[in-house]
């Protein structure tokens, strides 16, 4: 994982992806509900004020579904 | 047939292709100049007195010409070609230095759209051209392997193949090392990362990326994954020179590309165009409709319906039919005739889409039968709540699997609520048309036609 800065943003991998819904509880302010229950991510940049519960989130996935990427870097 | 090399280009009289399954496949009326790819023979002999050999030349001359040509992929995606292949040749280049093995070509011949017909033409046709472009690009982007992905159970298509290469060993012609690999009939098994985790030894199923195929791809290393009918314009770019190339076509799309026209035309076939040329002059081409039309689907179950005189008026390239809210795709074309009911044949399709989902992402595996439900009871019965519940579960579903086959389905349902309102709003009120009744136009695989309801 690179260096997180203000271009970082979640992603998810939708194949990993099992719908447990860890990430919605935890961070509502980026992450809704679609109608079965999959995350559906904001497509923003991650605002500093929310990176460190961000990351927290990440590792909270049951199934590591869900990514901080550097989009700049345009990989994992 | 018999032509010395100077007169390569000259005016032939028209010619029947040889026919894929499903296509009564016919030889183009656009000028015989524009027969680039189609026009030649199909053994080794023919082929190298007709387009001569091909040159020796070296991975960075091939590169430039490529780039120069402005040739971009024929598999649907519309990428330029030249960009790609640099890319993989850099980490060649880069791995050579560091003592790692080279990279891996995959030239994609498997034609996973029901309505095309395009690569099995070309690969019966000039297999030779195939061959030679995976030749070229695999020397280009210094490829170690080189893997032929074709349909396990298209048996014409690998046999004209095998007898290409068995042709080109006994005649000691250049020619990579090419590995046929068979590829399960499914509609995501030809998707670029499908071909790389099956040749890995995986299931042909699309993974997540990136990493990209040409960060890494086969093996872990960087992958060229090229569409057959993409490598055959390699073969005679590299003969001819980009300037040659972007003599026929337009500046921003150069070219020719082969296209299969269906649906109510007089002659359905596989046909090489002059990219620019008008919807008119494609459908005039395939002998023009056959009956009065309403629409024609560009761009395959990828892209999108455009009403009748929109299409007339279109440019045939990846470029101008984006522009018209379609797709050139690869190259598919089906005319809509005036008395089918387009939202139940795009309801037909929107169903063996929904099925043939990889079955991986939540998004996909739960939206696309949803929305194919949805619009199967708006064509059937004028179901009122069809329309709305279409719309607001789209966002849902488009740009949120691993790969395109979500984004794709949602476009075509989305394209048809919208080309077809008046339609829409005729089921709503006084129910289903009598077109929902006629026999299908769009054409689907035989298995999954029974499951339609």
């Amino acid at each position: 994982m690179t260096a997180i800065t203000s271009t970082t943003r979640l992603r998810v991998n939708p194949i990993a992806c099992k719908a447990h819904g860890v990430c919605i509880e935890m961070l509502p302010e980026l992450i809704g509900r679609d109608p079965w229950g999959y995350p559906v991510v904001s497509e923003q940049p991650v605002p500093d004020r929310l990176l460190a519960l961000a990351k927290r989130t990440v590792e909270a996935c049951p199934t590591l579904a869900l990514l901080l990427t550097d989009s700049t870097a345009g990989r994992r | 047939m018999t032509q010395a090399n100077s007169t390569r280009w000259e005016p032939q009289a028209a010619r029947q292709y040889g026919a894929g399954p499903g296509a009564d496949v016919n030889a183009g009326q656009a000028t015989e100049s524009d027969q680039r790819l189609l026009g030649g023979p199909a053994d080794l002999a023919g082929h190298v007195r007709w387009h001569g050999p091909l040159p020796d030349y070296d991975a960075a001359t091939i590169l430039d010409a490529v780039e120069r040509s402005g040739l971009t992929g024929r598999g649907g995606a519309a990428f330029p070609t030249g960009r790609k292949m640099r890319a993989v040749a850099d980490a060649a280049r880069a791995r050579r230095s560091a003592r790692q093995r080279g990279t891996v070509l995959v030239a994609n011949g498997c034609e996973g759209e029901p309505a095309s017909a395009k690569d099995r033409t070309l690969l019966t046709r000039a297999p030779h051209l195939v061959l030679d472009g995976i030749t070229a690009a695999a020397r280009a982007v210094g490829a170690e392997r080189v893997h032929l992905c074709l349909h396990e159970n298209d048996d014409a298509t690998i046999q004209a193949v095998r007898r290409a290469l068995d042709e080109r060993r006994g005649a000691r012609a250049q020619t990579a090392d090419v590995e046929i690999t068979r590829v399960p009939e499914r509609y995501v098994a030809s998707e670029e990362t499908s071909l790389i985790q099956l040749i890995d030894g995986g299931p042909a199923l699309p993974r997540f990326t990136p990493p990209r195929p040409f960060e890494r791809g086969v093996d872990g290393r960087p992958t060229l994954v090229d569409n057959v009918e993409t490598l055959a314009h390699t073969a005679l770019i590299a003969r001819h020179g980009p300037a040659w190339f972007r003599a026929t076509g337009t500046p921003n799309a150069p070219g020719t590309a082969l296209v299969t026209v269906t649906g109510a035309v007089n002659r359905p076939g596989v046909y090489e165009i002059a990219l620019g040329i008008t919807g008119a002059e494609l459908l005039a081409t395939a002998g023009g409709s056959r009956q009065p039309i309403q629409a024609v689907l560009a761009g395959g179950y990828f892209g999108a319906w455009l009403p009748e005189q929109r299409f007339h008026s279109a440019r045939i390239t990846a470029p101008d039919l984006l522009a018209a809210g379609a797709a050139m795709g690869a190259g598919i074309f089906v005319a809509l005739p005036g008395e089918s009911c387009a939202l139940a044949e795009t309801a037909r399709v929107a169903r063996y889409l929904a099925e043939q989902s990889a079955g991986q992402c939540g998004p996909c595996i739960n939206g696309l039968p949803a929305l194919a439900q949805a619009l199967e009871a708006l064509a059937a019965r004028g179901d009122r709540r069809a329309p709305e519940y279409i719309k607001n579960l789209t966002p849902y579903v488009a740009g949120r699997g691993a790969c395109r086959h979500p984004d794709g389905a949602t476009r075509l349902i989305a394209s048809a609520l919208s080309v077809f309102a008046a339609d829409v709003r005729t089921h709503l009120h006084r129910g289903p048309c009598t077109g929902a009744r006629r026999a299908p136009i769009l054409p689907l695989p035989a298995a999954t036609v029974g499951v339609y309801r």
